[in-house]
């Protein structure tokens, strides 16, 4: 088979299945649909409340999945030393954010379910780096800890609303309006500054674990930091460590989210590709014993890495009419074909269509 | 090479203004003419003039870098980007205006006029306040003397449009000014010159 002719994503579909059976993630394989009820009970976990139903012929309210997780943690069941190693290609329709029309979007991921440890967290985040140089040579994951800014919060303070609003502006890395709303609200401003001080840490995990350990001084921040230094001492030395770079912005919804989150990006993709982390509460909230880590590689959004165009659509146009015997037509055609070039027969030259060379065979005359 | 858009008028020469006094100069950025594009290769930038209400998307879709947009267009349209600095430019308050002596009977519905929809729906319902939305491009200030809104959710800059025409503002929404704003994916790639950029213009922002 020619390599050349699969796009990118499909390439990169090929060899993320290899990598995640390698280490023991079972292809998992899901219906597009599921009762509404599923997502309505964890709206505030998918990236956007709005959601495509339909009523099927039961009565049931189904909708067109916009979520592979929650479908995998409903379906998985808590055993003691388990570990449910998962992983997937499927769609979810969600809606775009800029037009609000609906989209399909092809992803890739995996998900660890069960008692998990260190070794696990570290397995899942460093196949998350590995999946990313398997798409491209250049890339990013950033990384963060909610423990850290779980501490760091709890220590101005804030509550609520204004918490909330805090939480808003670390992820923006809005320090100015963070620092006007803690000082309206009259919040301590040495733990404000703490955490704004750990707002600006921006560099490789190794680095960032040096700049951030004398600014957290609590016991949860140390505890948060030094679940990172154990992540940091597990990860493959053949991963280069440059790539992986500690951002304190990097903000999921903690009321599902907690402990090591991350995200990817690759140089000319406005968006991220690959999003993930630890969703041990969003086990809780569903019932679920066991904790849970995993993440999604957007495949769709690859497209972008792909926008250097062919010159060319085929590299031989063939013209022939009726008068050209076609076993001359298939001849030359097959030929060319061997050589590897890609033809397209016509009987006229079509307006859209790129070819390197013509081969003009009408007029020649039945032997 | 930094991509950088601009908001078109005078906030956008004022941004310009700022971005070469910090040692962002582009000479061709002044030249009369129709080209769209400005680059500095000596200073790492390109500059672009967009409409002040498209930056944050050529900002969250990565044909900008960096940008220059309204607190009002960040509050109203939630792009994903990082607002990395106040540049102080551009001050002004998004309010809550309605006729002088306007008495709001809370059991009644509260009709308001608005460009900002999402920032006034925020608004109200932070305050349970059960209101009907009425979206306009502009003149917002017309809403209420002609009787199609009780109020009107708009930015007041010297207030003296609403004085002119016999409004008064009720309530402060949120202070306004110029944000500079960065694309994340492209935050991850350049940050070097992204923070390089953002300090120095730090140091010429009043506080």
């Amino acid at each position: 088979m020619d390599e050349r002719l699969l796009k990118r994503e499909e390439r990169a579909v090929f060899a993320l299945r290899g990598l995640y059976r390698l280490y023991g993630y079972l292809p998992f394989k899901m219906s597009k649909f599921e009762e509404y009820e599923l997502y309505a009970r964890n709206l505030d976990f998918l990236p956007s409340e709005r959601v495509i139903t339909f009523t099927d012929v039961n009565g049931r309210l189904m909708a067109l999945k916009p979520d592979v997780t929650l479908s995998i943690i409903k379906k998985g069941e808590d055993l003691p030393g388990v570990r449910q190693r998962l992983c997937y290609d499927e769609s979810v329709y969600r809606p775009s954010g800029s037009t609000g029309a609906f989209r399909e979007i092809t992803q890739t991921g995996l998900e660890c379910i069960g008692d998990l440890d260190g070794y696990d967290i570290g397995e899942v985040v460093s196949l998350a780096q590995r999946s990313l140089a398997l798409v491209s040579e250049d890339y990013v994951l950033t990384i963060n800890h909610l423990g850290l800014l779980t501490a760091l919060l709890d220590e101005t303070g804030a509550a609520g609303a204004l918490r909330r609003s805090l939480a808003v502006c670390t992820a923006g890395k809005n320090l100015h309006d963070l620092r006007r709303l803690a000082a309206e609200a009259g919040l301590d401003s040495a733990a404000v500054e703490t955490l704004c001080g750990c707002a600006g840490v921006y560099a490789p995990l190794e680095t960032a674990l040096e700049r951030l350990a004398p600014l957290c001084r609590s016991a949860a921040a140390q505890t948060a930091l030094g679940e990172l230094r154990e992540l940091c001492a597990l990860l493959p030395d053949d991963l280069r460590r440059d790539r992986l770079v500690f951002d304190f912005s990097l903000v999921s919804d903690m009321r599902y989210y907690n402990g090591v989150v991350f995200r990817g990006y690759l140089p000319g993709v406005a968006e991220s590709v690959l999003t993930g982390g630890q969703y041990d509460q969003l086990m809780r909230r569903m019932g679920r014993r066991s904790r849970g880590i995993g993440f999604a590689l957007y495949l769709d959004r690859l497209e972008e890495l792909d926008r250097e165009e062919q010159e060319w659509d085929v590299d031989v146009l063939l013209l022939c009419d009726e008068k050209t015997p076609p076993a001359r037509a298939a001849a030359a055609a097959r030929r060319r074909t061997e050589q590897g070039l890609r033809v397209s027969v016509q009987h006229a030259v079509p307006a859209k269509l790129r070819f390197r060379e013509i081969l003009d065979l009408r007029g020649e005359e039945r032997p | 090479m930094i991509n950088i858009a601009l908001p078109k008028g005078r906030l956008g020469e004022k941004v310009l203004a700022l971005f070469e006094q910090a040692g962002f100069d582009c000479p061709a950025i002044h030249d009369p003419g129709r080209r769209l594009v400005f680059e500095s290769e000596s200073a790492g930038v390109r500059y672009f003039w967009v409409k002040p209400s498209d930056v944050a998307i050529y900002v969250e879709r990565g044909a900008a870098d960096l940008g220059v947009a309204g607190k009002d267009i960040l509050l109203e349209y939630e792009p994903d980007v990082y607002e990395l600095l106040d540049l102080g430019l551009g001050r002004c308050r998004m309010a809550v205006a309605a006729p002088r002596g306007f008495y709001d009977d809370e059991e009644r519905t509260l009709k308001v006029a608005t460009k900002f929809t999402n920032i006034a729906r925020r608004y109200y319902a932070r305050q349970s306040r059960d209101i009907d939305i009425i979206h306009l491009n502009g003149s917002i200030e017309l809403a209420p003397i002609l009787g199609l809104s009780d109020v009107i959710v708009d930015i007041v800059e010297t207030g003296a449009t609403l004085r002119e025409n016999d409004l008064a503002v009720l309530a402060e929404v949120v202070p306004i000014s110029a944000r500079l704003i960065a694309n994340k994916a492209a935050y991850s790639f350049k940050h070097g010159a992204i923070d390089m950029i953002s300090e120095k213009l730090k140091g010429l922002v009043q506080p």
